[in-house]
């Protein structure tokens, strides 16, 4: 079942005038896969990331996402996956309800199935109790929950998690990745960018970027193997260094958070 | 410098932010707050560097009482809020120098404090601040922070979302910091900078779970940790789950951190239960525990 690639990319690159923030990257990803895209602030993971989901246009190389072209195929590709960003996106003067209709519309699902999903991801996540409450008022890693699992409404092929997890607390931290570990065995591939390095471990595969190049593609346990360590922790501070003050050349605002 | 907290409550409007919060911190100590988002952190910070009144207790800097002496506290410590705060407008040099001027000194005065952190930014002293990558900002805000020489530094999540290799970094400059006499408290959402804290405070949901060394809160957890492995993560957390001595099951990297009910835990028994549940590659082992199994243990 994992032997189809819902992603592939060839020789990718971006460049913002003189600077390369992505540097012919090549990569496949399997239907399924965890696939865990790191590489330290500024390495190039957000523009590469926003290349794959149709955002941005590539300056050279290729990648098709799901199928489709990102190129020439864009608006299939984001009809295709899913997408939860850092920042909770959901309306946080909208009910846990209203916020799973609104998705379900925008993604373009029929009244029936939004009524179908509405009541069985509120049961899922337990929410039965506080369904009609404001988003805004749940604690951070409800939220984050809830972003997930409307990011999976409209059954995408792929969802891309650009580090979901940041600031959640253990507990929930985990409770997040079991549900990754359920949306992937039903054949979701997931495609996620964390700083938390014992969360790599979880991913079937791993890429580490450097300034803008994949120095580092495959499973956790190869990875330990070729770099002599014990945790990827380790893996990524012998190759993530950073070398003396880089600032970035690019257009700067995808690097922060702020 | 020492701090002092005594019971110390805080809500807004309905929401309890922090409720009967007391610690001290020694003079010279680098103390952690450790809990995710919505702990109750920046309210503490918020109080300690006289920025808000806290409903009931009491609190001091040096002895300094926060409400009554804010002016000479205010003088004397370094704040590092959570939220990138300079001005963004404003080149790195013009940063500095404006801090500087509101403290009453020059850059040239303290250079030396601030020396191994700003001269990695140094060469970019005529960027706009806004325009700085994550890292720099950070170093930036804390050459800002340390600009009058404080006692004290008070750093609101100073390594949230930074990449690991940037995150040691940062806490090689802290531990520089604290050997120049300069008493730290850092609150951080990441565990594993727990270990590098003298003392820590575990806090979750406005309350204070266990303050002590990271050594003592280790060491006090109460049951013994399995490392399972299988070649199936998921099935293997559920088939864990469901089995029927089970105390708790955590995820942790490449293996699950299993405890049991049972006094007498029989490895075999869990084997073969694993073995019928399908899973192969399974591998068993006690573990030691870090702190977050402990603050998980303690947030239960």
């Amino acid at each position: 079942m994992k032997e189809e690639n819902v992603i592939e990319v060839n020789q990718l690159t971006k460049t913002f005038g003189d600077f390369t923030a992505v540097n012919a990257i090549s990569f496949e990803v399997k239907k399924g896969e965890i696939f865990g895209f790191l590489g330290a602030n500024g390495a190039g993971k957000t523009t590469a990331m926003k290349m794959l989901i149709g955002i941005s246009k590539p300056s050279s190389g290729t990648a098709k996402v799901a199928g489709f072209d990102v190129y020439s195929q864009t608006e299939s590709i984001k009809r295709n996956i899913g997408y939860m960003s850092q920042k909770f996106a959901l309306y946080d003067d909208l009910t846990v309800k209203e916020n799973i209709t609104f998705f379900g519309g925008i993604y373009g699902l029929s009244r029936k199935k939004i009524k179908e999903k509405r009541e069985e991801l509120v049961s899922e996540l337990g929410l039965e109790n506080i369904s009609n409450k404001l988003v805004g008022s749940l604690p951070l890693g409800w939220k984050q929950k809830l972003s997930f699992s409307v990011s999976l409404l409209h059954e995408p092929k792929i969802v891309f998690l650009d580090e979901p997890t940041g600031g959640v607390d253990p507990i929930t931290r985990r409770q997040f990745w079991e549900m990754i570990y359920k949306a992937a065995n039903q054949g979701t591939t997931i495609f996620v960018t964390t700083h938390y390095m014992d969360e790599a471990e979880y991913c079937d595969k791993v890429s580490i970027m450097v300034e803008g190049k994949i120095e580092a593609l495959d499973t956790p346990k190869k990875l330990k193997e070729q770099f002599r360590v014990d945790s990827m922790n380790d893996v990524f501070l012998k190759l993530a260094r950073i070398p003396s003050p880089t600032l970035p050349k690019g257009n700067g605002e995808n690097i922060d958070r702020n | 410098m020492s701090i002092s907290l005594s019971n110390i409550s805080k809500s807004y409007k309905k929401v309890k932010a922090v409720q009967d919060i007391s610690f001290d911190v020694n003079p010279g100590e680098l103390f952690g707050l450790i809990g995710p988002d919505g702990a109750g952190k920046t309210t503490i910070f918020r109080i300690l560097t006289t920025l808000l009144i806290a409903d009931e207790g009491r609190a001091t800097i040096a002895g300094f009482d926060v409400v009554k002496d804010y002016k000479a506290i205010r003088n004397s410590v370094g704040y590092m809020p959570g939220r990138f705060s300079l001005y963004q407008d404003l080149t790195v040099e013009e940063n500095l120098t404006f801090f500087a001027t509101i403290f009453g000194t020059t850059i040239e005065e303290n250079y030396d404090l601030i020396e191994d952190i700003y001269v990695q930014i140094e060469p970019f002293k005529n960027r706009r601040a806004g325009k700085l990558s994550g890292g720099m900002k950070q170093k930036l805000a804390l050459s800002c922070a340390l600009i009058h020489k404080p006692k004290v530094l008070f750093l609101d999540e100073p390594t949230t979302g930074v990449d690991p290799v940037s995150r040691k970094e940062f806490w090689e400059m802290l531990k520089r910091l604290q050997k120049k006499g300069i008493t730290i408290l850092v609150s951080t959402p990441y565990m594993d900078e727990a270990a590098l804290c003298d003392r820590i405070a575990l806090i979750q949901g406005g309350e204070i779970l266990e303050i002590d060394t990271p050594d003592a809160i280790v060491s006090e957890f109460p049951k013994t940790i399995y490392n399972v492995g299988a070649d199936n993560m998921y099935k293997l957390i559920q088939s864990l789950q469901q089995y029927e001595h089970v105390y708790s099951v955590f995820p942790f990297g490449e293996f699950v951190h299993y405890t049991d009910k049972r006094d007498s835990f029989e490895m075999a028994d869990l084997q073969s239960y694993l073995e019928k549940e399908g899973l192969a590659d399974i591998s068993i082992e006690t573990a030691k525990p870090n702190i977050e199994d402990a603050f998980m243990e303690l947030a239960r």
